[in-house]
């Protein structure tokens, strides 16, 4: 039913996937997400929509190959499909006329900043993408990511281009160096970047928005596996966000619930590959 | 046979799986009746003049005359009787909570010495034995041209769905999740509603031509306007359920290992983690587990605990066994299988180790004070009485808050101050023309029976709007 029409490999483990989806094409608005499950005995697994099309009803989302649900997707073709696809979920990320905004995409982070940014130039912002990446040949997006920013900075681990070091750098370096007027930050990616991102952003107060990634289920607002703490209250991710204002937010208390299942996701990760491996073997 | 000589007859109680074999497995508890012990049950209701069961039940079905029908023998002729009423009798003969509704008031049951009739038993087994042996025709009226589109796919969206189709309308159910069935699928255990059955009764709905869309969250796929405007819905009936849990709201609730009831229950249940080595979807297992509260969310979760092999299960509730809102036989069932209840306890702080996973909970004992708003004695804390108690998992049971999804996304929907959407009792109109509501959306948290009354009356009242254009 929701068939991948394209599928592309981005280096990095990172897989492109354009797969068909004409309600949630539709609709889709920057900074929501779908929960898809590959077979029917898997897990729902939420990701971020990096780009719908309303002409070919496809939606594109890039996923990092980490344990046995994106592997197995990672094993699809096109021309396959999934069981299961739901959304648009959570609430679309605020786009108005700020001013100058700055976006910062690390990791699949990118995907999901890429529709922001986009979003963000269409309403007259002035729009400085950062992104990030070990090194030159690994940065993801970009040549999108030109087209939907007013200026793009890279960092690279390696120093291959762009500014050596990591995102923060570039971001302290627009902040104290160029001492540059920023009115919104907006970061996706690692839960660490995005912590970064926020202890340097609230030392000038600068309004900085993080899309959160928890643990989900359902992702509807009925079973609060993904709930967060942010400003000391408890919220969903799936229902309240997933934007959340970065300087409330309780990141290392999101980085400790992610691990929880880290044992059974190994498990579940180690028996797959080695029933496949025999397989293929 | 006289009055007297049913009076003597005893109560058939139903066999089960012995405690120690069905607390290690998911297997249904209760065995059912033979067709023997059916009919001998059967012959224990005296045929009241005044059938005060039939009043006791939300949908009025007509207990004497399917009961005459199954002494007879006439088992097929007594689920067809119940179907009059009630579409889901496989499921309420399983779920209702019988001891409040028509077994209360049943006249056998209000002499001293004889228990009631066991009416959900038998209603049980007259559905089970339909599904079996019989051969369900539906009678289908005549094409009307018209659609309906049902939100929600628990029991009071898949009654309207299945009145309406019969009615002769074109029905679609638009379901969030990836299974319909609401909590009768991702709620309620195997071991107490096997999916089998509701299968069964889903089974019966498609073949009736109802179209199911799973994957559809209406306020975010679609909203009630666009069903209304573009997909060409005379019609839309709401039945989005009860939704979000509640937290206690004490410190070191984030803490790793505890899980709302909704959720632990949906890992077990709609994503089936107790079958570790066939489906994906993780869940923890330990020895020691608490369970806070005492409904039928709190008896599902603890005794699905047990299961997965929490030996220590225990439900902390901090008022009473007075004021448990489970169905009794559940609480039976689970202090059978070795579930530890501890009443008047309430809930300071959990406590944690290092890798944020909770290792005890710290509690303080309660007594009964004044009765507070809704009857019940307040429970106040006694100074100094805390302690702490080491777990490994806990389990919130304390209720749900209104899912904003569908009232937030759907402008002109009159809301109550608690967020519940506002319907008649009669019609389930609500303030927007040509929506309808019913069940948890509309009640709060409620029972099976009541979101499918609910249904019944909405079918009926959309097939006059449609048939009249008055709202
Ligand atoms: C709103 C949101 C948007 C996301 N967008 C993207 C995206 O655009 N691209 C991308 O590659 N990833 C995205 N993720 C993360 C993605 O969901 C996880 O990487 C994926 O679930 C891992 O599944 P797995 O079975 O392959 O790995 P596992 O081995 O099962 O898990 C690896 C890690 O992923 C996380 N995880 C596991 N199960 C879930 C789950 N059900 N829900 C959320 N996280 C889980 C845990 O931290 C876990 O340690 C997003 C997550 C959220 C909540
Ligand atoms: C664990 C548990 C045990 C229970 N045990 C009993 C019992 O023994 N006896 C009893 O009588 N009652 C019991 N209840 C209560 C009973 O299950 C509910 O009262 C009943 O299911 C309510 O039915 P409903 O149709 O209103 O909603 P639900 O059953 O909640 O179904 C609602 C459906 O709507 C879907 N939905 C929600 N939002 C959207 C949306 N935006 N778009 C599309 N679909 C949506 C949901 O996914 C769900 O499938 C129990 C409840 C729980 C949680
Ligand atoms: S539907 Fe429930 S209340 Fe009505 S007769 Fe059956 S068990 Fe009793
Ligand atoms: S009240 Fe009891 S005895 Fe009387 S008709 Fe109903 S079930 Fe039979
Ligand atoms: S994923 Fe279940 S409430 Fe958010």
């Amino acid at each position: 039913m929701y068939q991948i029409i394209g599928k592309k490999n981005l280096g990095e483990g990172i897989n492109l996937y354009n797969i068909s989806a004409p309600d949630i094409a539709l609709k889709a608005l920057p900074g929501q997400f779908i929960i898809l499950r590959v077979n029917k005995n898997g897990e729902r697994i939420p990701i971020t929509i990096a780009s719908s099309d309303k002409n070919d009803k496809t939606i594109t989302i890039l996923v990092q190959t980490l344990g046995k649900t994106t592997h197995l997707l990672s094993e699809l073709n096109v021309g396959e499909s999934l069981v299961d696809l739901v959304g648009p979920l959570g609430v679309p990320t605020e786009i108005k006329k700020f001013g100058t905004v700055v976006c910062i995409g690390g990791g699949f982070g990118t995907a999901a900043i890429y529709p922001i940014a986009k979003a963000m130039i269409a309403e007259g912002n002035h729009v400085i993408s950062i992104i990030g990446a070990r090194s030159k040949e690994l940065l993801l997006m970009e040549d999108e990511m030109k087209t939907a920013s007013s200026e793009v900075l890279a960092a690279t681990n390696d120093g291959s281009y762009g500014t050596k070091g990591i995102v923060t750098d570039v971001l302290r370096s627009l902040i104290y160096d160029k001492k540059i007027q920023i009115d919104r930050v907006i970061a996706i990616g690692p839960v660490i970047m995005m912590k970064a991102v926020s202890d340097l952003t609230k030392e000038k107060s600068i309004k900085t928005i993080v899309s959160l990634n928890p643990i989900m289920i359902d992702g509807t607002g009925m079973c609060g596996a993904c709930r967060v703490l942010v400003g000391n209250k408890t919220k969903f991710a799936c229902v309240d966000g997933p934007d959340f204002d970065g300087h409330l937010v309780d990141f290392d208390n999101l980085m400790n619930r992610l691990k929880f299942y880290k044992e059974e996701e190994k498990t579940s990760y180690d028996c797959h590959m080695k029933a496949h491996h025999n397989l293929t073997a | 046979m006289d009055t007297k000589e049913r009076l003597k007859i005893k109560k058939h109680i139903m066999q089960c799986q012995p405690p120690a074999v069905r607390s290690g497995n998911f297997k249904e508890v209760p065995n059912g009746y033979t067709a023997e012990e059916a009919v001998e049950e059967a012959k224990r209701c005296i045929q009241c003049k005044r059938p005060y069961c039939i009043e006791g039940c939300p949908v009025n079905i007509n207990i004497p005359a399917f009961i005459k029908l199954i002494e007879e023998g006439d088992f097929l002729g007594a689920a067809k009787k119940i179907k009059e009423t009630n579409s889901l009798p496989a499921v309420c003969g399983r779920v209702c909570p019988q001891e409040d509704q028509c077994e209360k008031v049943c006249t056998v049951g209000k002499r001293k010495d004889t228990p009631s009739v066991a009416i959900g038993n038998l209603e049980r087994f007259a559905a089970d034995y339909e599904a079996k042996y019989g051969d369900i025709h539906i009678e289908i009226n005549q094409n009307k041209d018209k659609k309906v589109a049902v939100v929600g796919g628990g029991p009071a969206g898949l009654t309207v769905a299945g009145d309406l189709c019969k009615m002769g309308y074109a029905v679609s159910i638009y379901e969030a999740l990836h299974e319909i069935g609401g909590v009768l699928m991702y709620g309620i255990p195997e071991f107490r509603l096997p999916k089998e059955i509701l299968s069964r009764e889903l089974k019966v709905l498609e073949d009736m031509g109802v179209n199911v869309f799973t994957n559809e969250v209406i306020g975010k796929t679609f909203n009630v306007d666009e069903l209304l405007n573009d997909r060409g819905y005379g019609a839309v009936f709401i039945g989005t359920g009860a939704g979000t849990p509640k937290f206690l709201n004490i410190p070191g609730e984030e803490l790793n290992g505890i899980y709302s009831a909704n959720e632990f229950l949906t890992r077990v249940n709609l994503m089936r983690a107790y079958n570790k080595s066939e489906y994906d979807t993780p869940i923890k297992c330990g020895k020691t587990l608490v369970v806070f509260g005492a409904g039928n969310t709190a008896m599902d979760a603890v005794r699905t605990a047990l299961r997965l092999g929490y030996q220590d299960s225990r439900i902390f509730y901090r008022r009473s066994r007075n004021e448990m809102t489970a169905r009794i036989e559940e609480v039976h069932h689970a202090e059978e299988e070795g579930v530890k209840f501890e009443f008047l306890i309430n809930p300071i702080r959990f406590i944690g180790d290092e890798n944020h996973n909770v290792t005890a909970v710290e509690c303080e004992r309660m007594e009964l004070g004044e009765p507070d708003e809704s009857g019940r004695r307040r429970p106040i804390p006694i100074k100094g009485s805390e302690f702490i108690a080491k777990i490994e998992a806990a389990v919130i049971a304390i209720g749900t808050n209104v899912n904003p999804i569908v009232p937030s996304s759907t402008p002109g929907l009159d809301l109550n101050k608690r967020g519940y959407i506002i319907a008649d009792e009669n019609t389930g109109k609500t303030s927007k023309k040509g929506v309808f509501a019913g069940g948890d959306i509309v009640t709060g948290a409620a029972t099976v029976i009541l979101a499918m009354g609910a249904g019944k009356k909405a079918a009926v009242a959309i097939d006059k709007y449609l048939e009249t254009g008055i709202w």
